[in-house]
């Protein structure tokens, strides 16, 4: 019974171990405070009036003057203070945060009102009354003619690679809109002033970006940077509709805040939150591929268009990701991708999870099975033939050497796929027996797919994130902007920081971050925190760990930190990000490294119809994906199972309905989500082939799983009824029409 | 929520003698009350600030409209049902899954659990959506409803109770306070074709007990296609004809969730599937 431990124990790795969320109870207790569980002394609440019509001149926009407006506060564009300016800060100053003469698509923002009681805020909104001289708009993609952005990727020598080849097929492709849908309605709470100094503007919002914000006030306003501060509340869901949406949001509550010297909290609810913020961007692509008889593609021609709405915000990026994506996971010798997209007078579309890859891989994938079936080759041998392994090159010219999967993704697959029919055959065939008078068709599909991880070519240069670790008497406190919005940022970036530090988990604190103290380590979006600020990260602890001149246990390490703090004083690093000595990349050639490294999949999708009522259910889903390492492999999984279900949701049921210009469907009970009972088993697998550039050589997560799914399931119906869909999602009204047609044509 | 609660006046009677008195009062004024019978509807259109009403009775206190209970035997054995009965008793109720099973599968495919909850039979007759999903089912029994009023009581059959969308004979100042079901002989068949497996609005539901069927989500109000029956009665076992007389009995249109075209092609393949016509 002594007092003191007999053999202290080796520390265990936590990286590859499922350690508790840092941040899990407090949101399984309900302790977490979401945006609005925020509320400051003197709070007023505050709410958009936005356009009712797509295009148009405004005349005029009148207060209603029989209506009792006192306790309101009234902002439009001209509260923008002299000095700041009326335009939304992203790639291109085309966006205001209120429109001043005229509206470029429904539900635009164009006045502000502000009331200590939210329930007046309806009746003010309806005493609002604007008139229009409305024009003309361009609705979608079919009509847009005014390209917002435009590149052109090219490989080798296109004509060259045609005369190569024995036949020449062409196919056509689209999606439609897809909404986010984060359990979080975006919402934003701003107070006048930063610090007890009037002159500043402090933001708490539910976002991705906090950055992004502080550099939108401080472009509204013609703030310094010191002079705003912005602060991450607890995050549900974001899936990129909260990586520049925020700005616009946080930028009204920051006006209502100034004007009325109060702080102005602004909830979407889930109406408003659904009409008039970001979805995918719509596409429509074409494809031109020369194949050899025997399978080998000699060339690749994409024509790919997306839809990005009436302003441009992230459409060039979105874009640009699209194209490099567009061949999907295959070598060619020559290719041309010629990327464009449009204006429509649509509310802005922006980011969302895949950002533009899904689209661009869905058209490459239902393309190659169209390859497959007019030369007659089976669709997995076509595109084993095809696909890139190590030593190819890319559509950029980007050599592949390291952390190359498709093909171990592929066998994976379709192993775990013929294990699960194995198990399942019995079952199955007692089903089938027991069936009603009208047996369920059966099909299974195929698709591949990868994706980059981190900003695109240049970008993470540009970005130079910055991220550090602050020296506690406990342990060490991660000092980063990366956001938690469920995704387990917060965990994953402490178990990386533990191990590079060799202490406990438990040692590590993190917390959501605040501009205030944060450094700037960029948005949380494009499958990069985990790669990119994870390595910044691990560089971090390790340079602490030199600081502290090594030691060999926890305890010691404890010691140290604490002499250091008494004699010495606090200790902050802070690291920047470093790019691999051989990245290539030219922005105005687009050739070159577009990505540090790719994360590689497949899936595996049985659907079955009901040939009653033309429903398509999934039945079952095989998804195998390279990360590199799963530093938290349960979180891994689950970002997996939900990228693949938001897949399944996109190719089976999620249909934005557009009339005029607007979201007609825009509620829960419309916009068709699956829901438990819909959500087929996800037989999940992770690989890791390692990236020597990433924390204990992790890649990308978040992303890649949904760029999959769309074109699995319609492959799968393809086999189950026979009808070859060019767009998802394939809702039985759809999958009826395409069998009438079949069946129109066998007659 | 888009609506001022302080706007919205809720009554909230003891007894049924109270609430009718409340509701006779109310109509006599001209400021008729709405009756809150769960609200599952109602608080949609609340939230989204398209409620047209102000003024409810919260009917969800009287015990005297809850309970099922069966009455005779044999032939004139029927099913009654207080107008608080929520989907949630029906998929319990042992009565009704031996005599009424259509009901009760019905009522599992309504919303999700907590709307079963909460949710009622008279509430889904008095809402009068027609894509309510309880409907078909009651349509294709026999079935009368019981309203009342400070002046008494009167029995309506379902078949005769809704004069157009949305609308009935119920006076403002009536209640429905219970529904009267025969207990049916026959095959009884329940098919609901939601937008998903759950928390679902039908596209098209029907229900079906021998050669009687009625649809819901087709038409204004729930549908019962008599000109079928009498043909299935009649002898008439050719499917192309049967199909045609139910697409003639239906009215479908385009909205946010469907299209005309799909609604009834489905409805003519769920009669194939129910009514053994070439058999």
């Amino acid at each position: 019974m002594g007092r003191r431990k007999g053999k202290e124990r080796a520390l265990q790795p936590s990286v590859g171990t499922n350690v508790p969320r840092t941040e899990g109870r407090e949101k399984v207790t309900g302790e977490a405070k979401y945006i609005d569980d925020l509320t400051f002394p003197g709070m007023i609440h505050g709410r958009t009036v936005r356009s009712t019509i797509p295009r148009g001149k405004i005349l005029s926009v009148t207060l209603d003057p029989a209506f009792d407006w006192s306790g309101f506060t009234v902002v439009d564009h001209r509260d923008v203070p002299p000095g700041g300016q009326n335009v939304v800060q992203m790639i291109t100053d085309d966006q205001p945060f209120l429109a001043v003469d005229r509206v470029n698509h429904q539900e635009e923002p164009i006045l502000l009102l502000a009331h200590a009681d939210r329930s007046r805020l309806d009746a003010g909104c309806a005493r609002v009354k604007i008139t229009y001289a409305p024009e003309a708009p361009v609705l979608d993609l079919a009509h847009a003619t005014h390209v917002l952005k435009q590149l052109t990727i090219e490989k080798g020598d296109l004509a060259a690679g045609f005369a190569d080849a024995d036949v020449i097929v062409e196919g056509t492709y689209q999606t439609g809109h897809q909404e986010q849908l984060y359990l979080e309605p975006n919402g934003a709470i701003a107070l006048p002033g930063v610090d007890g100094d009037p002159a500043g503007i402090t933001v708490y919002g539910s976002l991705q970006c906090p950055y992004y914000v502080v550099r939108a006030l401080m472009r509204l306003f013609g703030l310094p940077i010191e002079k705003v501060r912005v602060v991450q509340s607890t995050t549900g869901g974001g899936f990129g509709g909260k990586e520049e949406y925020p700005s616009l949001l946080c930028g009204h509550a920051a006006l209502l805040a100034r004007k009325a010297n109060r702080p102005v909290k602004m909830i979407y609810d889930r109406m408003e939150d659904l009409v008039a913020t970001t979805k995918r961007h719509p596409s429509l692509v074409r494809h031109r591929t020369g194949v050899k008889r025997d399978g080998t593609i000699t060339a690749i021609e994409i024509d790919l268009r997306l839809d990005g709405g009436a302003y441009l915000t992230l459409s060039p990026v979105v874009l640009s990701r699209a194209s490099i994506h567009a061949t999907g996971p295959y070598r060619t010798p020559h290719a041309r991708i010629h990327g464009r997209a449009y204006l429509t007078h649509t509310p802005p579309n922006g980011a969302f999870r895949g950002f533009g890859a899904p689209q661009s891989q869905f058209a490459a994938e239902l393309h190659m099975d169209k390859i497959a079936g007019e030369l007659g080759l089976d669709p997995v041998a076509l595109r084993r033939k095809n696909l890139l392994r190590p030593g190819d090159t890319t559509a950029t010219g980007q050599l592949l050497e390291e952390s190359v999967s498709a093909e171990e993704v592929l066998d994976r697959a379709l192993a775990r796929h013929e294990a699960a029919l194995q198990r399942n055959n019995k079952s199955l065939r007692r089903s089938k027996a027991a069936g009603g008078s009208k047996a369920r068709l059966h099909g299974t599909g195929l698709s591949m797919f990868f994706h980059g991880s981190g900003f695109t070519g240049g970008g993470e240069v540009k970005l130079a994130s910055r991220a550090g670790l602050v020296l506690t008497r406990d342990g060490v406190e991660i000092l980063v902007a990366s956001t938690e919005i469920g995704q387990g940022t917060r965990t994953m970036l402490a178990q990386i920081v533990a191990d590079a530090l060799a202490i406990p988990y438990e040692w590590v604190a993190t917390s959501d971050p605040d501009t205030a103290r944060d450094p700037d380590s960029g948005p949380t979006v494009a499958s990069r925190t985990c790669m990119i600020i994870g390595r910044i990260l691990q560089r971090a602890g390790e340079r602490l760990k030199e600081a502290l001149g090594g030691y060999d246990s926890p305890k010691e390490f404890r010691r140290r930190a604490r002499a250091h703090l008494d004699e010495k004083g606090p200790l902050t690093i802070i690291e920047t990000y470093e790019k691999p000595g051989e990245i290539r990349w030219s922005d105005e050639t687009y050739r070159g490294d577009a990505y540090g490294a790719y994360a590689w999949g497949c899936n595996i999708a049985d659907v079955e119809v009901d040939p009653v009522t033309y429903e398509a259910r999934c039945t079952r889903f095989t998804a195998v994906i390279d990360i590199g390492k799963a530093i938290h492999p349960l979180l891994a999984e689950g970002q997996i199972e939900g990228g693949t279900l938001q897949g399944i949701g996109w190719a089976l049921y999620e249909d934005v309905v557009m009339k005029d210009g607007r979201m007609a469907n825009g509620t829960l009970t419309n916009y068709i989500i699956p829901t438990t009972l819909d959500t087929p088993e996800i037989d999940v697998e992770i690989v890791e082939n390692p990236y020597r550039h990433g924390p204990f050589g992790a890649k990308g997560v978040g992303e890649c799983p949904i760029d999959g799914p769309p074109a699995a399931i319609v492959a799968a119906i393809r086999q189950a009824c026979g009808v070859s869909l060019d767009r998802v999602p394939a809702t039985p009204e759809r999958i009826m029409i395409a069998l009438d047609a079949l069946e129109g044509g066998r007659r | 929520m888009r609506a001022a609660a302080e706007t919205l006046e809720v009554l909230s009677p003891r007894t049924l003698k109270e609430a009718l008195a409340m509701l006779r009062d109310a109509a006599a004024e001209g400021r008729p009350l709405t009756p809150l019978a769960g609200g599952t509807d109602l608080f949609v259109t609340l939230n989204a600030g398209t409620l047209q009403g102000r003024r409810f009775l919260d009917l969800w206190g009287l015990k005297e409209l809850r309970g099922i209970t069966k009455d005779g035997r044999g032939k004139q054995s029927a099913l009654r049902f207080g107008a608080l009965t929520t989907f949630t008793d029906c998929v319990r109720s042992s009565k009704v899954q031996k005599h009424l099973p259509i009901l009760a599968a019905a009522a599992s495919e309504v919303g999700g659990l907590q709307i079963q909850n909460r949710g009622t039979l008279g509430g889904n007759l008095g809402n009068a959506s027609p894509a309510a999903d309880s409907l078909p089912v009651l349509a294709v029994a026999d079935t009368t409803l019981i309203l009342a009023s400070s002046d008494g009581e009167r029995a309506i059959a379902l078949g005769d109770f809704y004069t157009g969308y949305r609308a009935s004979v119920r006076r403002p100042d009536e209640l429905i306070v219970a529904i009267e079901v025969v207990v049916p002989k026959g095959r009884q068949v329940f098919r609901k074709v939601g937008t998903r497996a759950a928390q679902a609005i039908s596209k098209v539901v029907m229900a079906a007990i021998g050669h009687r069927t009625a649809w819901g989500s087709v038409a204004p109000t729930v549908v019962r296609a008599h000109k079928l029956e009498a043909y299935l009665d009649g002898g008439g076992r050719d499917l192309a004809a049967a199909q045609q007389l139910l697409g003639d009995e239906i009215h479908p249109i385009d909205d946010i969730r469907s299209t005309a075209a799909y609604r009834l092609r489905v409805a003519k393949n769920l009669l194939a599937e129910v009514i053994p016509a070439n058999r």
